[in-house]
């Protein structure tokens, strides 16, 4: 039975359920809800959870556990002399899953009779003829080993589906039955209720807990996976990136990424911090509410925009001005660029990006000094921009650092704008007007097209992904304790 | 007293003046001071500067792509050519492929050059058909198999020009920039600038790039945005389905039930982290989970929507949390007072009252989600996939499909200018969304908000 239709018949038994029970309790009040230890519609509701949630927990687990426990169980009888040269354990199952989801392919198709795909031989039958007939594509030919694994393996698959479905309803069926036996005018469903809608509530809440486990879980295997096959030292102190796909000679240094992502972002920071933090001034000490109200929201307009819009800018507009410039035959006559992609495209435009980014944390930092110490300052004759710098800013600077941080840690995470603008070639040079390539860009190019998973150079993107992870990391919480060990208290 | 009169004459010029002249000093510092007021004026004015230059970017670029040049062509579809037994059996026209139907194109081109009486060196249907898209072939086929009982008539079609023709009518192609053309040569533009006058050749607006698919690396003119749209529309499902009960669930319970312990801060730790990473890491994690793992189809919208869900439920649950904040206590002793369960003071009377700030918070998340690029990249949401339209909405959420950011990025890469066009104008599509979303967002809050 298909996973749908269980899940369909789970909610209609959930749904039969409900009204049985909330009948049930009607009954037993007298007809008169005021007898009832909760309004009746609870007792539906307990009902309906009874028979649906343990079981659809259930499906769901079956359906991630069982299919692990299955090919554990057909990977142990394939004997190891069956096992080809240069291949695994790993790479014949991979096979036989192939074959065993064609031939349930064929199978629904039409193209071969369930009687056939359980007897069909390699001796007799050109298997993959027959499976490419429906559209399954596989590398080499079927050899009888995998044939029979793969026989196997739907057998048990078909065998675990038939057992699930039994089961999953047999326990809906027994959670409906519960509920019915426990329904009377005095039994607390709302209290029941009440708490199983909390520990959804807290499931929900795990979800937060879940993604970073996953995101920590998913760097860190594949990561350990890759230094497994790859010397850690080379990849942190190799100062040269050139992977080649397919054959040995690649080099994946990280040096050259770092520098390209702390080369752009400073550029990017260069143009945000000073232009964010001056309008960010202008705006809460200068500004009329009339300008405040236009500037400001103008302003945040830059943040809203999505990062694929500021990479075509870059590739498109910037890059090409910039080039007319500073590149060969341009204005100023120097020919620092060569082409349109380079440091500089990619971090001018990641400053703008920023600016608002800046603007705003500041904005807000700077208003919450209060009136009190520049009024005092003025009163002593200070000028405006007196106050503001001296009194002002010093007030305010642990929550200024904390924004350029954060500033920092988006311009080191940012991937369209550098994937876009700022070049594919991992360079470790000075000039700004050079294409140079950034670990977020990086990972992008490793892991999109037609790689192997388990080759290294897919691998290292993801411990790429776990070097900005941690960096990210380090800088987010760096900001936050530099705001609160230095954010001075004033009431 | 001794401090005054210590300021003789002889230390300093200040003493001689008086409050209405200014002396040097006052004079600095006021010069200092309104450079300082204009250091703040540039860099709003800096500001405003890039916005209003990438919005004349996007316009200028942009706005081209809406139209495309069309010829108007008399095609005669030849029974011998399409129905060779004349039978009308739709599997045997179907058999004819794409390569028969250009003796069809080629004549009806060099009817078309020679009715309109210009002088042209180029003699070769061939070559007159490099006017044409190359896909025009296939839209012909298309309409035979669609309307099989017009084979033998001589039928009028609007076939779209080829991009190079394109970018002469908008002005991107030059005589001088044919020079070097494989495919065009100068004398093709004089063809055109006569055909143009006789009105055979025109500009109209394209419904095709909002509508349609994306078209290979040869025919730019033809490329759409419609399947990406779908794409992202079926994403955006997703999102709101998983994102919106799971993020106000989480906020319900960290701001109503959650006790003050370790886990409640764990809870919240991981919230304003996930805030704070970088949206390529929820790629990577979206590829070994959701791909990897559980063997979820590549480049499929659910997947994509699964990890936009997970991005967006930090902007959703922080908004939801300030909302919910902003129901004031007096709300939930009342319900609690006339005998509700906590349970029920939550869900039947804050929570009402935060939905317009729920609502709010959530279509700017959804806006996030919808201009997000990079995490797509990773799980395959990007290449040559949105070439067709999904079957059904089953096959909207698990067939590989593109979504429009990861579309714009597509054309941004490919080598023919023709394509950055289609990119610029993509970004108007996409931001018309993102306008609408956050325009509705604002009328929500404005409509709705209720000050305590």
């Amino acid at each position: 039975m298909p996973v749908f239709w269980i899940v369909c018949a789970v909610l209609a038994i959930g749904v039969i359920g409900y009204g049985l029970c909330r009948s049930k309790a009607m009954k037993s009040a007298g007809g008169n809800a005021r007898n009832l230890h909760s309004l009746p519609s609870y007792y539906g509701a307990n009902a309906f959870l009874f028979s649906v949630v343990a079981p659809l927990a259930l499906l769901f687990a079956w359906l991630i556990f069982v299919p692990i426990l299955i090919d554990r169980s057909i990977g142990a009888t394939i004997p190891e002399d069956r096992i080809a040269e240069g291949s695994s354990l790993g790479l014949m199952m991979a096979d036989v899953s192939r074959v065993s989801n064609g031939l349930n392919l064929a199978v629904s198709e039409g193209a071969m009779t369930e009687e056939e795909s359980r007897s069909i031989r390699t001796e007799f039958t050109d298997v993959r003829e027959r499976l490419a007939s429906v559209g399954v594509a596989l590398g080499s030919n079927v050899d009888a080993t995998i044939l029979q694994a793969a026989q196997k393996h739907r057998a048990a698959s078909d065998r675990s589906r038939l057992f699930m479905s039994i089961a999953v309803i047999a326990l809906s069926l027994a959670g409906l039955a519960l509920a019915m036996s426990r329904t009377k005018a005095d039994f607390r469903a709302r209290n029941t209720v009440e708490a199983a809608v909390k520990v959804m509530l807290i499931a929900a809440a795990s979800v937060a807990i879940l993604t970073t486990l996953g995101i920590v879980l998913s760097l860190l295997f594949n990561t350990i996976e890759f230094f497994r096959i790859w010397p850690a030292t080379d990849f942190f102190f190799n100062t040269t990136w050139s992977p080649s796909f397919g054959d040995t000679g690649s080099e994946l240094g990280l040096a050259p990424l770092l520098w390209g992502t702390f080369y752009i972002s400073i550029v990017a920071l260069a143009v945000a911090v000073p232009v964010g933090l001056f309008a960010a001034i202008y705006l809460a000490e200068y500004a009329s509410p009339k300008v405040r109200a236009f500037a400001k929201p103008l302003l945040e307009i830059l943040a809203g925009i999505p990062t694929i819009v500021y990479g075509l800018f870059a590739l498109l507009t910037v890059g090409p001005l910039l080039v007319s410039f500073f590149g060969d035959g341009g204005t100023f006559g120097v020919e620092w660029m060569r082409g349109g992609t380079a440091v500089m495209t990619a971090g001018l435009v990641m400053g703008v990006m920023l600016i608002p980014f800046v603007s705003s944390l500041s904005d807000d930092i700077i208003n919450a000094v209060p009136q009190a110490m520049r009024d005092g300052s003025l009163g002593i004759g200070a000028t405006k921009s007196e106050t503001i710098r001296q009194v002002v800013l010093p007030a305010a600077l642990p929550g200024i650092v904390g924004a350029i941080l954060l500033a920092a840690s988006r311009a080191i995470g940012e991937t369209m704008i550098v994937v876009m603008g700022a070049g594919a070639a991992a360079k470790l040079s000075l000039n700004p007007f050079e294409a140079m390539t950034t670990v977020t860009a990086k990972i992008v190019s490793q892991l999109t097209g037609d790689s192997d998973f388990a080759s290294p150079q897919a691998l290292v993107a993801f411990a790429l992904g776990m070097s900005l992870f941690v960096i990210t990391l380090a800088l987010n919480v760096l900001a936050l304790y530099i705001v609160r060990r230095y954010r001075e208290q004033y009431d | 007293m001794t401090d005054i009169s210590s300021n003789t004459p002889g230390q300093g010029a200040r003493v001689a003046s008086s409050l209405l002249t200014e002396d040097k000093r006052t004079k600095k510092r006021n010069a200092a001071e309104k450079r300082f007021k204009a250091y703040g004026i540039a860099a709003i004015a800096v500001g405003l500067f890039f916005l209003a230059a990438l919005l004349f970017a996007i316009i200028s670029n942009g706005t081209r792509a809406f139209t495309q040049t069309f010829v108007t062509l008399d095609i005669e579809l030849l029974e011998e050519k399409l129905d060779k037994n004349g039978n009308r059996d739709i599997e045997e026209i179907k058999k004819v492929s794409t390569f028969g139907y250009s003796p069809l194109l080629d004549a009806a081109v060099t009817k078309m050059v020679t009715d309109s009486g210009v002088e042209t060196p180029i003699t070769k249907a061939k070559d007159l058909k490099q006017l044409l898209s190359s896909g025009a072939a296939g839209d012909l086929r298309a309409f035979v198999v669609a309307n099989p009982d017009r084979i033998g008539d001589t039928v009028e079609f609007r076939i779209a020009a080829s991009s190079r023709v394109d970018g002469y009518l908008k002005g991107r192609v030059t005589r001088e920039s044919l020079a070097r053309d494989k495919n065009l040569s100068p004398e093709h533009l004089d063809i055109v600038d006569a055909l143009k006058e006789q009105g055979v050749v025109k500009k109209s607006f394209n419904w095709d790039f909002i509508l349609g698919a994306d078209a290979s690396d040869s025919r730019p003119e033809q490329a759409g945005m419609g399947v990406a749209m779908l794409g992202s529309f079926f994403m955006m499902l997703v999102v709101l389905a998983l994102s919106l009960p799971i993020g106000v669930a989480t906020s319900i319970y960290l701001e109503e039930f959650a006790p003050q312990n370790w886990f409640t801060d764990l809870i919240e730790v991981n919230i304003s982290n996930l805030a704070a990473v970088p949206s390529i890491v929820f790629g990577i994690l979206g590829l070994a989970v959701f791909i990897q793992f559980a063997h979820l189809p590549q480049s499929a919208p659910l997947v994509g929507g699964l990890v936009l869900t997970l991005m967006t439920l930090p902007t959703i649950i922080i908004s939801t949390r300030a909302s919910l904040k902003s129901v004031p206590p007096s709300i939930r002793d009342a319900a609690l007072g006339v005998g509700a369960s906590k349970m029920q003071a939550v869900f039947h009377h804050v929570l009402p009252l935060a939905m317009p700030g729920i609502l709010t918070g959530t279509i700017i998340g959804l806006a996030q989600a919808l201009g997000e690029t990079a995490p797509l990249l990773l799980i395959g949401m990007v290449g040559f996939i949105a070439s067709n339209y999904p079957e059904g909405v089953m096959d909207g959420f698990v067939s590989p499909n593109s979504a429009m950011p990861a579309q714009i990025y597509e054309w941004a890469k490919r080598a023919d200018p023709a394509f950055y066009e289609r990119a610029w104008g993509g970004i108007i599509i996409l931001l018309v969304f993102l306008i609408t979303m956050n325009i509705i967002a604002i009328f929500l809050r404005r409509r709705f908000e209720r000050r305590w």
